[in-house]
Order: structure tokens, then C-alpha cells, then sequence
């Protein structure tokens, strides 16, 4: 195959994935619309755990739910495929790592979310929280299609083994900080009910408070050293031998050290009293907001010596 | 004032003061501080990525004071220009080490402490721990505890004999605090390293056109900054010539790359000390030539056309290679020529440079299709009287002034126009020529040595793996309570007890204690037929 095609196959897969996402959010919706068409039809029996015993009653409501629940998984499965074949491809279109600017770094970021969602439902059931996982995918695979550019060789200042590590680090810890918010919102929506006592239809579907505060800890766990190297130690490692300085306060250094600094704050707030919970989810909120801003809001607002990354 | 009240009051103000310290660094030290001053320093530094930074890009700052006058004096008194050197910015960060110290001090106590314990004695109630469980076998209580010992080999272990039963108590994930401390500790080792870089470290840039070269003295920089400890004077001696600076282009017009920068190289010819053999070497971006006491970077270059002005009497006035500065990616490039010893008055010219010019159409000026330089067009204006050179004040080789100097005009009164391809000449109004006589190129070099940047390089990679080890480690404490016992047939048995405590809750906790159960069972050669259960 030529180049080309490769390029070619890499856009189509592209679209096809955010189509295939879309209607997986399609499905989640439903899903969330039957389950509460379930409760108000005849109200389900729900234990302290958040576990669902159904009423007779409802019995031929519930398995739809389920079906949607399924479909919606199968195709975030789906979508996830696309995305593997589409950065692959990128990768052969373009004869390098598939991370060489903002549209393949938000390609990129979004499949290795997208991996890390599929591992979390394996191993810890978090399929209903799918709706929003996708959710967050769409909206970053959108920005990250505003960035579009065709597949190419890097210009000179990007060609160096640092940019492997560099870049491939950072969309790594940024996939898992996706993740990471993700279930952050889920536990402040669940964890507010849990506290009024008012877990509804839908949200009971969800896993409970502990358990996505649990998720939300991990995966930033995971994120918060990968970033401390991509950012502070392999960053400024390049820097040094592209621009002849380690750190110069570019605004995207400045931002990748404030996603530093809330994340680290996070961690913090994670082990103090008084700060767990509602608050360090927070921090981990913000944390995201800035490192969108890092990724997104730098190339679009400022100028920098990492405009070029457009 | 009573007797009394005077001497409480002595009293008062002798402890006071003591009592306020010790109040105030308990507040400093406190994670609620911490984490505030956390949040603080991500504000503090949100404002240096939207306002232009001295250190950064000063001509920004520039360009940013003429376009807000009455902004930037206010923004400038606060020290905005320069966020990240400005005294309330450093006082977050001090503080944050203060804080960060009086925290990692008093545990680096506590940890050695807890490296010398033994591991705590067993709970009463073995049933109240978050995981446990018991079994009967037939082995004896010292093969208990020996499978015990092997089964938890890599954890702290005791076995004591504690009323007519045998207690093992084990600790393990010491790793935990130690990599949290070792990160703790490097992050102001990081702070240290870098301090020593900023106070004797150099950084300067110089725009050298081919054939000319370069010697690593002060007055030979077009920027220069050095930490307060760095004597110029100390500069290396080391010294260069650029032979050639080469750039490469995506040339297939029908590609998206199309004109997107493909290579830059600046080959040089280098002496490390005055004396030594010239040496060539290749700088490309990414790959500096490191010298003893500087290294030399390759971030920009650009286009240097070599003009020749003759004034009206036939002497030439102007012989070298213009910088053109490149204005953005296509290299469309603007420059200044100054030519002081025209006669009768002085000369200056102002225009542009196009690699690649093609005409857009009568009237219209050229415009640039490919940054490489396919067909380079100089197009210049002229002024003629006073370049303002001689009134002391320093001057920009990049910016005309135009104050003392008037445009010359063409016959019908609009500006006159200077077109030049290299090779051309053109005469000028009132006698005189000017001639683009051929194409070179400059690099724009940066040089730079930053000491002692092994020790923060070091330090944060050492912190990142403590960083891993405190996130990653599960300190965890287990118990093994053995008893003998005579079973109904009356063979001799023994009962054992198992609980396990984790310092930092996780759920996985109770399948790790059936995992350890399975395993001790299978040290001590028993099949899983026998007697369990868990709690």
C-alpha cells in the first residue's frame, strides 16, 4: 500500500469511530431513558448497596436496559478497533509515531482512553458509566478533528528520540487523566445523591461513590508520575537540546507545570482528611481543566515555541 | 498597673513570641497550608502564559508597552513582565519549601524510628481485623510458623511465644514512605540544582552570516544573559566560523508538506581553546556542538542577501550581507540597510525579502510561494538624511529610525521602489547604485551553559522513582497465631490464625489473605481438603 492509502484508510477509520461512538452514545442514552421509564412504570427495589432487585412487574422493561447496556458496549468496542487501526495507520501513513501533533495527539490520547475504559469494565464492571466515558471521548476526538492536518514527516525540530518519549508519555498520562476525570464527575454526581439519598434510576445503575473515587485515585496514580517524567523530566531534557535551554517558562511549560502542581494537589487532598472525597475530586477536576488548556488552549491562544505542535 | 500584671505581662511577652513561632510553623507546616499554597503557585503562575515575559520574549514586552501605555507601567510595578523571578511568585514557592521541609523533617524522624520497631504485637480479636481467616492442620506450631516465615519472606518478621501460642507478626512496604520522602526530599534538591544553574549560568544568542565567525567574547553577543554569580569575564574561550548553513524544504508542490521545513544544518568549523587544530562539525537542531564550558544550539537561520550600495561619486559605501529577519514560516523576511558614509547625506533602506517571489499582478507587490530560495527578490524603499546614529543612543540594526529622514520619491511622488534579483543593480535618484550582488544564508545561534544541571536532571528521575514506589507500595502488617490442639481421634493438630491490616485501605485485601492462606496451607504440603474458613 502506498502512503496515501494508508493516510486514506486513517481518516476513513477515523470517521468511522467517531460515528460508531456517536451512536454508542446513542445506545447509552437510551439506556438511561428506559431505566427511568423503568422506575416510573413500577419502582424497582433497590438494596443500601445500590444493587437493583427487580419487580415482577418490570421484568420485560429490564432486559432492555440491558440489551441498550450491551450494544452501547459492543460499540465502544467497536469504536476502540477503528481507533487502534486508525492510528496505526497514521503511524505507516506518516512513517513515524503517531503523535507528532495535536490532531494525532488527541487520536491517540482518545484510543489509549478508551483501552483503559474497556480494562476498567473487565475488571471492575463500570459498563454504565460507558454514556459518559463516551461522552468525554466525543468531545475530545471533536477538538482534537478541529487540529486536523495530513499525515507527514516531522519538521527539524521535532525529529529527535525525545519526542518518542516526550510526547508519548504525556498523551499516555493524559489518556489516563481523561479516564481519571471522568469517574471523578460520576463520583460527585453519585456521591451528592448518595448524600441526599436520592440515587434515582439511572444513577443507581452507576457503580457507587467508593467505588469511582477508588478508579478516579488509581488511574490519576498511574497519570501523575507518567506526567512528572513525559512533562518536568523528558520535556525539559529536549528542550535543552532543541532550543538550548532545559526550562524557559513557554506557556506550555508553565501549564504543564500547573497540571503538575494540581495534580499533586490532588494527591494531597486525597490523603488529608477533611479533603477527601468531594474536595480532592475537585482538585482532580481542575487538574483536567488544565491540562485541556495545556494540550488545547496554549496552541489556540498563545503563540510559544510549541506552536508548531498545531 | 499593678506589681502583678507588670510581671505577667513580662512573663506574657517572653513567651509570647515563642509561643507565636511555634504556632506559626505548625499552621506553615500543616497539609491544609500546603495544599493552599499548592493552588496558589498554579494561580500565581497562570498570568506569565498570557502576559509577555522579559526572559521569555522580550521584544514582546516591547511591542506590548507601546500597544497598552497606560497598562504596562501598572503591570510592570508588579513585577508581571517577569512572573516567575517577581518577589511574591518566589515568596509562594519559599513558603511551599518551608512548608515541604518542616513536613519531611519530623517524618524522616518518624521513619527511621519505624525502620528500628519490631513489628506490633497481634490483635486480641482476630476477627474485628479488615481480612481474616483460620485453619486446622496437622503440622506442628514451629512448622506453622516456619511456613510462615518462608511464605512472607521479603517482610519484617517476629515469632514469639505468647500465652501457650505462637505469634508470628510481620510488616511489610517500608518502600512506601521512603520512596515519599526520597521524592519529597528531591523536589527540593531539584530546586537546589536549579538555583545553581540560574546564579552561574550563561545564555546568549548571536545571528552569524556564512563565511563570518564567531569567538565567545561579551561584545560579540546580539543578547547576553547571565546568572549574578557569573563573571563574563569567565566566558570559555572556544570560538567558530560558519562555512555553510544549509536548509532543506518539502519540495513537491502537489504534497500537504508542500514548503514545510525538512532540515537544517549549519556545518562550522569550531577551536575549543585558542591554539587547538580547527575542527568541523555539523549543528543540526536537536544535536548542539558541546564545547568545555558552553554548548551551541541551531534554533533559527534565515536568509542574509549580500547588497552593494555606491553612492553618487562612485565609491562604494555599503559591501556586506543584510540579515533579513524571517517574519513567519514562509520566510517572507524583513530588513534594514544603513549606510552611514553615503555622500552628501546619509542613506537608508527598508524592505523585504522573498525566497521565492512571484508577481500577483500589476501594481501589486510580490508575494512568496516556498520558503527555499527558488527566485529571491529584494524589494526595498529609501530614505535619505540623518540615520540618527551619532547621538550616543543605541541603536537596533533592525529598525530604521526614521526621525531624522526623509522618503525619496520617483517622478510621479509615490515612493521609489527598489526590485532586485541577485546579480541586479539598480540606480538610484539623484546618482548612485545598488546591487544585490548574492544570496547567503545566516544561523542564529544560541549558546548556553547551565552548571550543575546533572543535579536537578538527577534528582527529579531519583524522585520520580521514589514518587512510583510511595503511590505503588501496599505497607501491609500480617499476624499468624499457631496453637496446639488434640483433635477428636486424638492426633496432635493445630489451629491456625491468620489476619492481615492494611496502612492504606484497599479492597483486594481479603483475596490476598485466601492467596496467602492457599499458599502457607501448600508450604506446609497440605491439599485444600482440610478444614478452612474465613472471615
Amino acid at each position: 500500500m502506498t502512503l496515501e492509502q494508508y493516510a486514506q484508510i486513517s481518516n476513513y477509520t477515523t470517521f468511522a469511530a467517531t460515528c460508531v461512538l456517536g451512536l454508542a452514545l446513542l445506545a447509552y442514552v437510551a439506556e438511561w431513558a428506559f431505566a427511568r421509564k423503568v422506575e416510573a412504570n413500577a419502582p424497582v427495589m433497590a438494596d443500601s448497596d445500590g444493587t437493583v432487585s427487580p419487580s415482577l412487574e418490570s421484568a420485560d422493561v429490564e432486559p432492555v436496559t440491558d440489551r441498550l447496556s450491551r450494544i452501547g458496549l459492543v460499540l465502544t468496542v467497536l469504536a476502540t478497533a477503528l481507533m487502534v487501526v486508525s492510528v496505526v495507520t497514521r503511524g505507516l501513513a506518516a512513517q513515524r509515531v503517531p503523535w507528532g501533533n495535536m490532531y494525532e495527539f488527541g487520536l491517540m490520547g482518545i484510543t489509549i482512553a478508551l483501552i483503559i475504559y474497556l480494562v476498567l469494565v473487565w475488571r471492575h464492571q463500570v459498563q454504565w458509566a460507558g454514556g459518559i466515558v463516551v461522552a468525554f471521548g466525543l468531545v475530545v476526538l471533536g477538538m482534537s478533528l478541529s487540529t486536523y492536518v495530513p499525515a507527514g514527516p516531522l519538521v527539524p525540530a521535532l525529529d529527535s528520540h525525545w519526542f518518542i518519549i516526550h510526547v508519548g508519555a504525556v498523551v499516555l498520562a493524559g489518556a489516563f487523566f481523561l479516564v481519571g476525570a471522568a469517574a471523578s464527575v460520576l463520583y460527585l454526581i453519585r456521591a451528592r445523591a448518595e448524600a441526599k439519598g436520592t440515587v434515582g434510576p439511572v444513577l443507581r445503575r452507576f457503580p457507587a461513590a467508593a467505588v469511582m473515587d477508588k478508579i478516579a485515585y488509581r488511574v490519576n496514580a498511574m497519570a501523575f508520575p507518567l506526567w512528572t517524567f513525559g512533562a518536568l523530566i523528558a520535556g525539559p531534557i529536549w528542550a535543552h537540546y532543541a532550543w538550548g535551554r532545559y526550562w524557559g517558562w513557554d506557556p506550555k511549560e508553565v501549564w504543564a507545570f500547573i497540571t503538575w502542581v494540581v495534580y499533586a494537589g490532588y494527591l494531597h487532598a486525597r490523603a488529608t482528611a477533611g479533603w477527601k472525597g468531594r474536595r480532592a475530586a475537585y482538585f482532580c477536576l481542575i487538574g483536567f481543566v488544565t491540562f485541556l488548556f495545556s494540550y488545547y488552549g496554549v496552541n489556540l491562544f498563545g503563540s510559544g515555541l510549541h506552536s508548531y505542535a498545531k | 498597673m499593678s506589681e502583678r500584671s507588670e510581671r505577667t505581662k513580662g512573663r506574657a511577652s517572653e513567651l509570647a513570641p515563642r509561643e507565636f513561632l511555634r504556632w506559626m510553623w505548625r499552621q506553615l507546616t500543616s497539609m491544609r497550608t500546603a495544599l493552599f499554597l499548592l493552588l496558589l503557585l498554579a494561580v500565581a503562575a497562570i498570568p506569565g502564559s498570557f502576559i509577555p515575559q522579559r526572559g521569555v520574549d522580550a521584544r514582546a514586552v516591547q511591542i506590548f508597552f507601546t500597544d497598552h501605555p497606560t497598562l504596562a507601567p501598572i503591570l510592570d510595578a508588579i513585577g508581571m513582565f517577569s512572573v516567575y523571578s517577581s518577589p511574591w511568585f518566589s515568596a509562594i514557592y519559599l513558603l511551599l519549601m518551608i512548608s515541604l521541609v518542616g513536613c519531611i523533617i519530623p517524618r524522616i524522624g518518624v521513619y527511621a524510628r519505624a525502620l528500628r520497631a519490631r513489628p506490633p504485637r497481634a490483635p486480641r480479636n482476630f476477627a474485628r481485623m479488615p481480612a481474616s481467616g483460620s485453619f486446622t492442620t496437622t503440622a506442628s506450631v514451629d512448622e506453622v510458623m516456619q511456613a510462615g516465615r518462608s511464605v512472607l519472606r521479603r517482610a519484617r518478621i517476629d515469632v514469639v511465644d505468647e500465652g501457650g501460642a505462637s505469634e508470628l507478626r510481620a510488616e511489610k512496604g517500608f518502600l512506601r514512605e521512603l520512596g515519599n520522602l526520597v521524592f519529597h526530599v528531591s523536589i527540593v534538591v531539584v530546586l537546589i540544582g536549579v538555583a545553581i544553574g540560574a546564579l552561574w549560568g550563561y545564555r546568549g544568542a548571536v545571528i552569524v552570516t556564512e563565511g563570518n565567525g564567531f569567538s565567545n567574547t561579551l561584545s560579540q553577543y546580539n543578547e547576553f544573559d547571565s546568572g549574578p554569580l557569573f563573571d563574563p569575564e569567565d566566558l570559555p574561550p572556544f570560538s567558530f566560523r560558519l562555512d555553510r548553513m544549509i536548509a532543506e524544504f518539502h519540495a513537491d508542490p502537489d504534497s500537504p508538506q508542500y514548503g514545510a521545513p525538512k532540515m537544517f544544518r549549519a556545518d562550522v568549523t569550531y577551536t575549543e581553546r585558542p591554539g587547538d587544530e580547527p575542527t568541523p562539525y555539523e549543528i543540526f537542531v536537536n544535536h548542539p556542538l558541546s564545547l568545555d564550558g558552553g554548548e551551541v544550539f541551531l534554533p533559527g537561520q534565515g536568509y542574509a542577501p549580500v547588497v552593494r550600495v555606491t553612492d553618487a561619486e562612485g565609491e562604494v559605501v555599503f559591501d556586506d550581507a543584510v540579515v533579513f529577519l524571517p517574519e513567519d514560516g514562509s520566510y517572507r523576511s524583513s530588513g534594514v540597510i544603513k549606510v552611514p558614509d553615503a555622500q552628501p547625506t546619509q542613506w537608508g533602506f527598508q524592505g523585504f525579502f522573498l525566497p521565492t517571489a512571484v508577481s500577483t499582478g500589476d501594481g501589486q507587490a510580490s508575494e512568496t510561494i516556498y520558503p527555499g530560495a527558488v527566485n529571491p527578490l529584494i524589494g526595498l524603499r529609501m530614505w535619505t538624511g540623518d540615520l540618527g546614529l551619532d547621538d550616543g543612543e543605541p541603536q537596533s540594526v533592525y529598525v530604521l529610525e526614521k526621525e531624522g529622514m526623509q522618503e525619496v520619491l520617483d517622478e510621479d511622488g509615490e515612493p521609489f521602489n527598489i526590485s532586485l534579483s541577485p546579480g541586479q543593480s539598480q540606480a538610484l535618484p539623484g546618482g548612485g547604485t545598488i546591487e544585490f550582488v548574492e544570496l547567503r544564508r545566516f544561523a542564529r545561534f544560541q549558546i548556553a551553559s547551565t552548571p550543575g544541571v546533572m543535579l536537578p536532571l538527577v534528582g527529579v528521575s531519583v524522585g520520580v522513582v521514589g514518587l512510583i514506589a510511595s503511590l505503588m507500595v501496599r505497607p501491609r502488617r500480617t499476624w499468624i497465631r499457631a496453637k496446639a490442639t488434640t483433635g477428636d481421634d486424638g492426633r496432635s493438630l493445630t489451629v491456625v490464625d491468620v489476619a492481615a491490616l492494611d496502612r492504606v485501605p484497599r479492597d483486594e485485601l481479603p483475596d490476598d489473605l485466601d492467596e496467602f492462606l492457599a499458599s502457607l496451607r501448600e508450604e506446609l504440603g497440605e491439599t485444600t481438603s482440610a478444614q478452612e474458613n474465613r472471615t
